[in-house]
């Protein structure tokens, strides 16, 4: 359902994202893991229609997200980094209003909403204007927005980072419950979320992929056999390759000045 | 047209969720009656017509219009939500439309608050209203041209402030080009041909022939452009964010 082939991003000098590629199919819900700054958001931007790559090519339920940007787009729901949302909207306003520009009315669309409030546990919340509710509430609002007309593929972008832990829990029941029918793809750099939720793990870091595999076998490319062992291993050399470059950038410039 | 109209209701809807349309409706309702009487002189010219409000509409829109404007493209930039627009199945020209739809509605709301000055004016005398419509008209057209130049500077930064103050700039250029000083100053240094393109590029010129009551198709031509232009410069520039070497 996602696909993505040597997707390559450049912002000015930086290449954020460098040949990435990996695939995702229904029932699968993969982990989509880096440190800050390792390609992860800009990656998911790409599959999700918002960036165009500068080369290799995004696909969603078969349709590149460049070319046929809309048609992609009309299969998948999307949760940017932080939740972004009109603060004056109510999260039922919200919501309609994705329903209605995917061309949702009538019964059909008050169907889609009350399922998706009713998902994302929004209960009186519902009502409230957004800019006025916790921080967990925003992310659930968003996530309505973004599973209310039943996408067959989610890209979630961080969706429980700054949530308490009974928040967290209720988002990651959530994607259990819609796993078995969809392609999930979740960015994330909590290695518990990953454990507690993904079939499968890409790592990405310094803009490459660096490993694709079930977090059991993630685990063992570790020292220690620990996720955490196996992640600070797997992007160690970027890191490094990228402090290697911050301090020759800095020196040139000091060479310069 | 489906996400256009859902654009064109979230973003009228927008306007009167917070107290921003209000606040504007009231300034405007307030506004161009003062200038008819204090700067117009409405009751000492002895006519029963709305001339003294159109001649100051320019300048009164010229402010109000980017102010309307300015929160366009800006505003889904600072707030994150384009992010969730470009993700979203709606083509970036519905998106601008609906935009410009709901704030043009606005300012037309608000030219419709003056509509008691007109009343007022029948009743003191007979004005000529086929006039004073299309006065209405022009002004509205007007007022969607300096909307759609604010909004395709409000696609070029995230900053609300500089988004109103690069929109009344635009504004105030395709405004001054037709006053006398400005041509006198053009014709002194450029060819006559240029000179006079420039006077032709005037909004207040094309303004000006509807001001006094007539419907020259030119001119609703020319503001049908203005808005075009402002419209497509705004959808480039929000395009051009995804990069991709225009693909």
């Amino acid at each position: 359902m996602i696909e993505a082939e040597l997707l390559e991003k450049r912002f000015g000098p930086t290449l954020a994202v460098d040949g990435v590629s990996f695939a995702v199919e229904r029932g699968e819900v993969v982990a989509f893991l880096g440190p800050n700054g390792a390609g992860k958001s800009t990656t998911l931007r790409m599959i999700a229609g918002v960036l165009e790559p500068d080369s290799g090519r995004a696909m969603v339920a078969g349709l590149d997200c460049a070319l046929n940007r809309r048609e992609a787009q009309a299969y998948l729901g999307y949760l940017p980094e932080g939740a972004p949302a009109y603060p004056a909207m109510t999260p039922r306003g919200f919501v309609r209003f994705h329903l209605r520009a995917r061309g949702f009315s009538g019964a059909g669309l008050r169907h889609a909403e009350a399922r998706a409030l009713e998902l994302a546990r929004l209960g009186s919340y519902a009502e409230r204007p957004i800019g006025a509710l916790s921080k967990g509430y925003k992310r659930r609002a968003a996530l309505a927005a973004a599973i209310a007309h039943d996408p067959p593929v989610l890209i979630l972008d961080e969706p429980t980072d700054g949530l308490d832990p009974n928040q967290k829990d209720g988002v990651r029941d959530l994607i259990a419950e819609m796993a078995p029918k969809k392609a999930i793809l979740i960015s994330t750099h909590l290695l518990d979320e990953v454990e507690a939720m993904c079939s499968r793990t890409v790592v990405i870091a310094g803009g490459r992929i660096t490993a694709d595999d079930t977090p059991v076998e993630l685990a063992l490319k570790g020292p220690d056999g620990t996720l955490g062992g196996a992640f600070r291993a797997l992007t160690a050399d970027a890191l490094r390759a990228e402090d290697r470059a911050n301090r020759a950038l800095a020196e040139e410039r000091e060479g310069a000045a | 047209m489906t996400p256009l109209i859902a654009v064109f209701r979230r973003e009228l809807a927008s306007w009167f969720e917070t107290p921003l349309a209000y606040v504007f409706l009231t300034v405007f309702a307030f506004a161009a009656p003062s200038f008819a009487w204090h700067a117009g002189g409405l009751f000492e010219t002895g006519r029963a017509d709305l001339a003294p409000m159109f001649d100051y509409m320019p300048w009164l829109l010229v402010v109000l219009m980017p102010a309307l404007a300015m929160r366009a493209w800006a505003e889904e930039r600072d707030r994150g939500t384009l992010e969730m627009l470009l993700a979203a199945p709606i083509p970036l020209w519905a998106a601008a439309i609906g935009k410009f739809a709901a704030a043009w509605a606005v300012a037309g709301l608000a030219l419709a608050l003056t509509f008691p000055m007109w009343i007022a004016v029948n009743y003191l005398g007979a004005p000529d209203n086929a006039a004073i419509a299309t006065a209405y008209v022009g002004a509205l057209m007007l007022a969607g041209g300096y909307l759609a130049l604010g909004q395709a500077l409000s696609a070029a930064t995230h900053n609300q402030v500089i988004a109103f103050v690069l929109g009344a700039g635009a504004c105030v250029l395709v405004t001054v080009t037709g006053l006398p000083f400005v041509l006198d100053a053009l014709a002194a240094r450029l060819p006559g041909a240029v000179a006079e393109s420039f006077a032709e590029l005037s909004a207040l010129a094309r303004f000006e022939s509807l001001r006094r009551g007539v419907l020259d198709l030119a001119d609703l031509i020319y503001f049908l452009s203005l808005i075009g232009l402002g419209l497509g410069i705004a959808i480039a520039m929000i395009d051009a964010r995804r990069g991709g070497g225009g693909r």
